[in-house]
């Protein structure tokens, strides 16, 4: 009978082994025995914080449209990529961006103590026009109407504005026919002036130091829009072209000559930072969803340090006392639970870092939580082995009873808690309520983990030390 | 021992945590933060080590407050010895970087003021996140007391024991939500999101604890058939005493530990968190198998009696 619990231990001491190294190492290196160059495996466990430990922004962000209008997913998360990607170009590390459905994006920025110019980047729609001002320029930072869909949701997909239609209740054009041929020149009403391009026609952009001062941005156009763009400056020389940033006007260059090459520049009052923003926008194009922040937390770097230790300070406190409570109150079986709970928290700590769960306060308190129901089950068990000694029978035969009658209770007690944090990760999920989302992940991840160290690890090892010591029969031990 | 004896008595103990709770919720309602109704927390801490007088703060708000930004009347808090967390409507950057500014120059005293924390929430954010909070608890309720009739199946009434799991349940989500009133109305602490997980908690320790106790009762009614149901719940009951104590222990211990030497930040947590969870094991032990003698001898029959019944058990 004993026999079949010694197979456990092929299992119990590797993961041992296994948890101690990962606990101990930041990064894991198995090399390839094959080829020495490569490795098989090669990953950085380093233990990730979230930001109300290590500081940082963390933003909602949310689709600004009407409540009742839908979300695509898709479009959710294009408008994700082009934010990441807008973020990672403004040189903001390890930002972790995640669509919460159906209209919710969170943006966390850790380390990031000027959140300010990032919201604002993130912001921007970045609807780049190239807007034909015939032969009067308006000055730059004039807001101005053009024909194409002032509504920020369209997508740019086209290259000309011709095909695009527009939201007749955002911009009444008094012209009829919406849909000129961008090389026309139409009869524009006094405020409305006739888009020629969109940045969607933008092959390339580059911000370079300008000449006599300042930056300028350089861009290249798309073949099909290069023709287009000669054809339009051929016939539109000491004419006016204005570029346009979400119908702002950033400069007004005049057309000297006929543009073929498909390069142009813009130039205007940029400092580098500004140039490069602008470049950003350009570069990653507009949201398919307009968005708009409604909820921003940030933690100072020092606060979140102070967390840090202070938590840890408190776990190694709380895990000794109930050491030593469990040695002390259950005798040889509360040792061996005491190396069952090392067990424990050593395996969740490697869980943390392989899989990897961010740590945050709530998470702690998640695990700190799950250590108590840890040691709630053995000490069901214990107890249950105590009322089986009391009630006459041998070592062995109490210590089976006490783990089969203690299961139900175990199972069913567990399963609750488990189906609580079900809900409570749905429930995390959909806010993009990180707290609450840490808290039932390393809850649930330590009653999973504490069925296998409270219940296999505690038996097994008992077994072992029983048949060790060769001694059958010491009530004291027990604590009775 | 004879718990089920004095089940009226141990009623009426929660009764008198309960009712003062329900009245501070009436009188005062419970003190939301601004993960739920929207706005701005400010919290700065003062390298000078001497933060502004409250009425000071609330001026300069009062002074910068616009008819498009109304931030007039901040709630005003210090937060140990050297910071101030001050709750407004919602505010925006530029805005915020002006606050800090004014802070810096008028009451830094030559020193830095530094930003510890910014938290800014929309209105219609937190009403929702409000909305859908209840809308979890009662799901998760919901598929608790579906999940223990499933697997209380094997006893009569399998039912009785969810509903009795989920009032004692509901027990501890009134002591807790009223106890939060009673010291937030005289503390000025706010439930925030951090609450609403200490709540969640209590919720699923508080079911573990009941079933725990159930699970005895399930095991004795299927061995002592013939004896008085009373008797069973309460031998039941003993039985588990050690359990339900040691188990009390360890989880306050472990959350002892954090009040005392975790941060401040999560204090407030895991004070709610140690009420709760003392409540917990209280209504599982003195509420939830009562329950189930009080619906066995269906005693509500007796309770608008004149002469109170001889004999409890």
């Amino acid at each position: 009978m004993n026999r079949r619990q010694y197979k456990w231990l092929f299992l119990i001491i590797p993961l041992i082994a296994l948890a101690i190294w990962v606990d101990l190492s930041k990064q894991i290196t198995i090399p390839n025995p094959f080829n020495s160059q490569t490795s098989l495996i090669n990953r950085n466990v380093q233990t990730q914080l979230g930001l109300d430990l290590r500081g940082g922004l963390q933003v909602l962000l949310e689709a600004d449209l009407p409540a009742n209008a839908t979300v695509s997913s898709g479009d959710l998360s294009v408008t994700r990529q082009i934010l990441e990607s807008r973020a990672n170009a403004l040189g903001v590390s390890e930002v972790v961006m995640q669509v919460a459905p159906p209209r919710r994006i969170v943006a966390e920025f850790p380390g990031l103590q000027d959140p300010e110019q990032v919201i604002a980047s993130l912001q921007q729609t970045g609807l780049l026009e190239f807007v034909d001002m015939g032969s009067t320029p308006v000055a730059a930072g004039t807001i101005i109407q053009t024909d194409y869909g002032t509504s920020t949701t369209s997508t740019i997909t086209t290259d000309t504005p011709a095909t695009t239609t527009e939201a007749p209740s955002i911009t009444p054009t008094t012209d009829p026919s919406a849909t000129p041929a961008p090389t026309e020149t139409p009869a524009p009403t006094p405020t409305i002036y006739h888009t020629i391009m969109t940045g969607a026609a933008l092959n390339s952009v580059n911000v370079q130091a300008g000449q006599l001062s300042g930056f300028v941005i350089a861009f290249t156009l798309k073949s099909d829009s290069a023709t287009m763009f000669a054809d339009f400056t051929g016939s539109h020389i000491n004419q006016y072209l204005a570029i346009v940033l979400d119908k702002r006007v950033i400069s007004v260059p005049s057309i000297n000559d006929q543009i073929t090459g498909g390069q142009g520049i813009i130039q205007g009052s940029f400092t580098q930072d500004s140039a490069n923003t602008l470049a950003i926008q350009l570069r990653y194009g507009s949201l398919p969803v307009p968005i708009k922040v409604v909820e921003s937390r940030s933690v100072g770097a020092t606060l979140g340090a102070e967390s840090v230790s202070r938590s840890v300070i408190a776990g190694i406190i709380g895990l000794l006392v109930i050491i030593i409570f469990m040695g002390l109150y259950y005798r040889l079986p509360g040792l061996i639970a005491d190396v069952a709970l090392v067990t424990f928290a050593l395996i969740c700590l490697m869980l943390y870092k392989l899989i990897p769960v961010v740590l945050t306060l709530s998470g702690i308190a998640g695990f700190i939580l799950s250590i108590g129901m840890a040691v709630d089950a053995n000490i069901l068990i214990f107890e249950r082995l105590k009322e089986e000694l009391r009630a006459g029978r041998t070592l062995r035969q109490a210590i089976d009873l006490g783990w089969k009658r203690a299961w139900p209770s175990i199972r069913d007690s567990n399963s609750s808690t488990l189906i609580t944090c079900i809900i409570l990760f749905w429930f995390g999920s959909t806010f993009g309520a990180s707290a609450v989302k840490g808290f039932a992940l390393t809850l649930a991840l330590g009653v999973g983990i504490s069925l296998f160290t409270a219940i296999i690890v505690t038996r097994t090892f008992l077994h072992v030390v029983l048949d060790t010591i060769k001694s059958t029969e010491h009530p004291r031990w027990f604590g009775i | 021992m004879n718990i089920i004896k004095f089940r009226y008595i141990y009623f009426g103990i929660s009764l008198l945590v309960i009712v003062p709770g329900i009245i501070a919720l009436i009188l005062w309602g419970l003190p939301l933060g601004i993960d739920f109704t929207g706005g701005s927390l400010l919290e700065v801490q003062f390298a000078s080590g001497q933060p502004p007088a409250i009425a000071d703060v609330m001026a300069l708000y009062n002074e910068m407050s616009t008819s498009l930004a109304d931030i007039s009347n901040p709630l005003v808090q210090p937060v140990g010895t050297d910071s101030l967390s001050i709750r407004s409507k919602e505010i925006n950057d530029a805005l915020k970087t002006q606050i800090v500014a004014a802070l810096k120059d008028r009451f830094g005293g030559g020193q830095d003021v530094t930003i510890m924390n910014f938290t800014q929430v929309s209105a219609v954010i937190g009403q929702e996140i409000a909305i859908r909070a209840a809308g979890a608890v009662a799901l998760a309720a919901l598929a608790i007391l579906l999940y223990i009739t499933y697997a209380f199946r094997g006893v009569q009434h399998a039912f009785r024991y969810g509903t009795a799991a989920i009032i004692a349940m509901l027990h501890d989500v009134l002591v807790v939500v009223g106890v939060e009133a009673i010291i937030g109305h005289f503390l000025g602490w706010q439930a925030d999101s951090l609450f609403l997980t200490a709540l969640l908690t209590v919720i699923g320790f508080s079911v573990h604890d009941t079933i725990v106790v159930f699970d005895r009762i399930r095991e004795n009614s299927n061995l002592y058939r013939r004896v008085d149901y009373a008797t069973v719940v309460n031998h039941s009951i003993v039985q588990t005493l050690d359990r339900s104590i040691n188990t009390q222990l360890t989880v306050m211990i472990t959350l002892l530990a954090l009040a005392l030497f975790g941060g401040a930040s999560i204090r407030h947590f895991v004070i709610i968190l140690i009420i709760g969870i003392f409540s917990g094991t209280y209504s599982s032990i003195f509420n939830a198998p009562p329950i189930l003698t009080v619906w066995e001898n269906k005693e509500w029959r007796n309770w608008f009696r004149r002469k109170p019944k001889t004999e409890m058990i």
